[in-house]
Order: C-alpha cells, then sequence, then structure tokens
C-alpha cells in the first residue's frame, strides 16, 4: 500500500467521522469540531493528491488551495463559535444583559 | 519502512479524531481536537507540504483550539443528541467514508499534476517558493478574496453584538491568579513574536513560510499581550483598528488593479514581480494578523 | 555516520523522557505532581531532541534556530506550569496525601 493511500484513506476515514459527529450531536461546539474534521479530512485527500507521484516534486496547486480552505474553515469556525455564544446569552435571558449594559461590567 | 511511520500516523490521527468526536467532556474533547491538528500538521511534512503544516499547526490547531475553548467558556457543555439514531448515523458516516474511499483507491498514479507548469513559470513569478508564488501570483486573486471571506467573517461576528455593545469592545476574561508570570512571559515574547512573524513573511519567497502563517503568529502575540493585560482590545469603531484590518486586502486590490495597465488583471510584470509581492505579503500580514485576532476576540458586548 | 549514531542515541534518550513524562501525567495523583513530571521531564526530553537535530544538521542557522526553539518552549511550558499551579491553588484543588508543597 502506497503512503499516498494511507493518507487518502485516512481523509476518508476522517469524513466519516466528522459526519458521523455532526449528525449526532446537538451541541453547536461538538458539531465545529465535526465541521472541522470534515474539512480537514478532505483536505488530507486533497494534499494526497498533490503528492500523487513519487519521486517528483509535489504539486504547490493543490497546497496552496488546502492553505486557502484551512483559513475559510477557521473563518466559519470562528462565526459559528461567535453565534453559539450570542444565543447562549441570548437563552439566558434578555434580563441579565440589561443589567450588564446598565452597570457597564465587561 | 517509511510505510510503517505513515500508517501508524495516519492511526493515531484516526483514533484521536474518534475520541474527540465521543469524548463527553467538551473540555477533553476540545484538547484532543488540538492534538489532532498538531499530527495533521506531521502528515503535511510527510506530504512535503511545509507551508501547509504550518498553517494547519497555527490555523487549523492553535487559533481553532483557543476559539473552542473561548465558547467552552461562554456556553453550557451538553452531551444531547440529535433524532438520527446512533446505528443509521455510523451506517451513513461508514457509507460515505467507504464511497469517498473506493473512488480514491481507484485512482492511477499516471498523470502529473501542475507541478511542471509551476515550475516553468516559477522564475518569472518573482518568487522562490512555488506554493507562494501559486498563492501570491498565479492565483492571486483567490487570495484576495479568501482575506476579504476573512472580513466578512469578522463583520459577521461583529454583527451579533447585542444593542449595547455594539461598536464596544470585546473582552478578554482575567481572573486569573499568576498574572505577573504572564506579564512577564507576554513582555518577553511580544518582541520576539514579532521579529518570528516579520521573519516568516520575508523566508516565504524561497522557504515555507508566508502572509497568513505569519499573520497567525503576529496574532497569537497580540492575543496574548491582551490576556497578561499588557494592552486591552481596541473598541472595534477604533479607526486604527479597521485601517488595519483592511489595508492588506485594499492594497492587494489596488496592486492588482495595476496590472490592468500591463496587461491582464493581477498580473506582476516580472522584474518587480518579486518586490512587489514581497510588500504584498507584509501589508497583507498585519491585516491577517488583526483579523484573525479579532476573530478570536469575538463579539463585543460592553459599550465602548 | 558517527555522528548520525550519536544524533539517532539522543533523540532516543529524549524520547524516553519524554514517555516518563507521559507516564507521570496518566499516573501521579495530582496536578501538582502530575504538572511537575510534565514539565520537568518534556523539557528535557525536548532538550536531547534538539541535541540530537543541532548534531544531525550541522547548519549554523538550523541550530540557532533551532536553540531558540528549545528556549521558547521552555519558557512557554514555565509559564503555562505556573499559571496552572497558581489556578490549582486559588480554586483549592487539594493536594494528594503524600505530596507536600
Amino acid at each position: 500500500m502506497s503512503s499516498i493511500l494511507v493518507y487518502s484513506l485516512t481523509g476518508a476515514a476522517l469524513i466519516g467521522i466528522g459526519i458521523y459527529g455532526f449528525v449526532r450531536s446537538a451541541h453547536l461546539l461538538r458539531r465545529l469540531i465535526a465541521f472541522n474534521i470534515v474539512g480537514s479530512g478532505v483536505f488530507l485527500l486533497f494534499g494526497a493528491f498533490a503528492r500523487r507521484i513519487s519521486g517528483a516534486e509535489a504539486d504547490p496547486v493543490p497546497q496552496a488551495i488546502i492553505i486557502t480552505g484551512i483559513v475559510v474553515a477557521f473563518a466559519a469556525t470562528a462565526l459559528g463559535a461567535a453565534l453559539a455564544i450570542a444565543l447562549e446569552h441570548k437563552r439566558r435571558g434578555a434580563s441579565v444583559e440589561e443589567v450588564e449594559g446598565e452597570e457597564g461590567n465587561a | 519502512m517509511t510505510h510503517a511511520f505513515d500508517i501508524l500516523l495516519c492511526l493515531m490521527i484516526l483514533a484521536v479524531s474518534g475520541a474527540a468526536i465521543m469524548g463527553r467532556d467538551l473540555f477533553v474533547s476540545i484538547a484532543l481536537f488540538v492534538i489532532y491538528g498538531l499530527l495533521l500538521a506531521i502528515a503535511w511534512v510527510r506530504l512535503d507540504a511545509i507551508d501547509v503544516a504550518l498553517a494547519e499547526a497555527a490555523i487549523g490547531a492553535g487559533l481553532s483550539g483557543i476559539l473552542l475553548l473561548r465558547g467552552l467558556s461562554e456556553v453550557r457543555d451538553s452531551t444531547a443528541k440529535r433524532a438520527l439514531r446512533a446505528p443509521l448515523t455510523i451506517l451513513l458516516g461508514t457509507s460515505v467514508a467507504a464511497a469517498v474511499g473506493w473512488a480514491v483507491s481507484d485512482l492511477v498514479e499516471r498523470e502529473l499534476g501542475l507541478q511542471q507548469r509551476v515550475g516553468e513559470h516559477l522564475a518569472a513569478s518573482g518568487v522562490a517558493n512555488p506554493v507562494t508564488a501559486v498563492l501570491l501570483n498565479f492565483r492571486g486573486w483567490d487570495t484576495l478574496l479568501e482575506s476579504i471571506v476573512l472580513l466578512a467573517a469578522l463583520a459577521g461576528v461583529w454583527a451579533v453584538s447585542p444593542g449595547r455593545g455594539a461598536l464596544g469592545r470585546p473582552h478578554v476574561h482575567r481572573h486569573l491568579a499568576g498574572e505577573d508570570v504572564l506579564s512577564t512571559f507576554g513582555r518577553f515574547l511580544a518582541p520576539l513574536g514579532f521579529v518570528v512573524g516579520a521573519y516568516v513573511v520575508w523566508t516565504g519567497s524561497s522557504a515555507p513560510g508566508g502572509a497568513f502563517q505569519a499573520g497567525t503568529v503576529l496574532a497569537a502575540v497580540w492575543l496574548l499581550t491582551m490576556m497578561a493585560k499588557l494592552s486591552s482590545p481596541p473598541a472595534i469603531s477604533d479607526l486604527r483598528l479597521r485601517t488595519a484590518l483592511i489595508i492588506g486586502p485594499l492594497l492587494f486590490l489596488a496592486v492588482g488593479s495595476t496590472g490592468l495597465l500591463a496587461g491582464a488583471f493581477f498580473s506582476f510584470p516580472a522584474p518587480h514581480a518579486g518586490v512587489m509581492i514581497v510588500a504584498i505579503e507584509l501589508v497583507l500580514a498585519v491585516s491577517i494578523a488583526a483579523t484573525l485576532a479579532m476573530l478570536v476576540l469575538g463579539t463585543p458586548r460592553s459599550a465602548p | 555516520m558517527i555522528l548520525d549514531g550519536a544524533a539517532a542515541m539522543l533523540i532516543l534518550v529524549g524520547l524516553f523522557f519524554f514517555t516518563a513524562g507521559t507516564v507521570g501525567l496518566l499516573r501521579f495523583p495530582d496536578v501538582h505532581s502530575r504538572l511537575h513530571a510534565l514539565t520537568k521531564a518534556d523539557n528535557l526530553g525536548l532538550g536531547f531532541i534538539v541535541l540530537g537535530a543541532a548534531i544531525h544538521l550541522r547548519d549554523g542557522w538550523a541550530i540557532a534556530k533551532l536553540i531558540l526553539l528549545w528556549g521558547l518552549a521552555v519558557a512557554a511550558a514555565g509559564a503555562v506550569a505556573q499559571l496552572i499551579a497558581r489556578a490549582a491553588l486559588a480554586s483549592g484543588v487539594e493536594g494528594d496525601d503524600d505530596t507536600r508543597l
């Protein structure tokens, strides 16, 4: 089994693991973790493609695209986390926030 | 023999990611997720993608971990599950993984990718690192859009601030014992981190590195100084902050537009390409650093 | 040849220290002793690995960067260990009966 195939199959397995976590968990942060695992599984697949021919140099175009993907996945995770926190604050009730705002508590 | 290392590494990656998904304690899951990111960085090194390894370790493992920990401090943990039953979900995950795996294992290692095309034009691109050449020159348009996506995410994070928090300051939790330790560490690390960040951008032209990796280092150093109470998070209405955020993509867009005069949008004329790319990367690193740090700081809640 | 062998030996010693630190993390009864095992063993392990890598690479700049790396790792580990220990103390985590602070 060539090492490229090992990484490709690992990427495929990570996608499956991430999908399981995403579909099963109700907690938003856990789902963010699962989403990131799916994303990095796809990146691993892509990175294995970039290294297809052993002995030759790696293909830089997929690698650049993966870097872009990592950054965008982080941006999505950051937005998701902010939304999760905002949702939690809303659940806890508006009255708590009004008190915080008036007293200038950080 | 080297295959054994790859197989072992991949088994560890699968085990750690599985444990992160199944974990009962969210804190443990997040810690395992960070470890998973670092193991993945090693996998990238094995796949000859050092730039990707740097980005994964810094952004994928490091910053994402901080983000999730911050979320954990504000959102109650729960192990509630959604409606779809476990066996069905396992079936779903396994079938998707199997389908992808089957499709992938059929690929014949026959064709060379774009290595040759990139190699031929590398000298004209102005830099010696092929990944940087692709990111900043050949596919510069994508990188510009990527930095704008970061800004869009930040706008989204700011948009959910509650009524009185609009235009306010995000805050850093500050109930630490041992703040003197952290402030000493922050004082010592800040200038060093700045130098390392500048170095990573500079060396990205000829060795692994680049604006995104450097921006992450700078963002981490800034976050550390804020956590150490050496500086305070800026109000999001702060003009200097907003300038720092947009100056990178703006410069990138401006330089790319001047390429129109030379013939094509986002073309860098060969003799000046190297200087232009490094200049863009330095300013872009500052913008990326500011954006990443503000993304981690999150939604402002209190009035300025 | 000899130098590469020496480098390999040093890295193996470093790995041994890392293993010892991990065993300590898993087996020691409370936060303070675990921190003790972790910081001391891991820093020592990293030092040996850096030494082995330095002998293997034999390039001035690379050695300087490795030493910088080791210094940063030690500083970070020290700062974090202090913070964890003080946080544990502040939140009233009690040491094991045999642990003397």
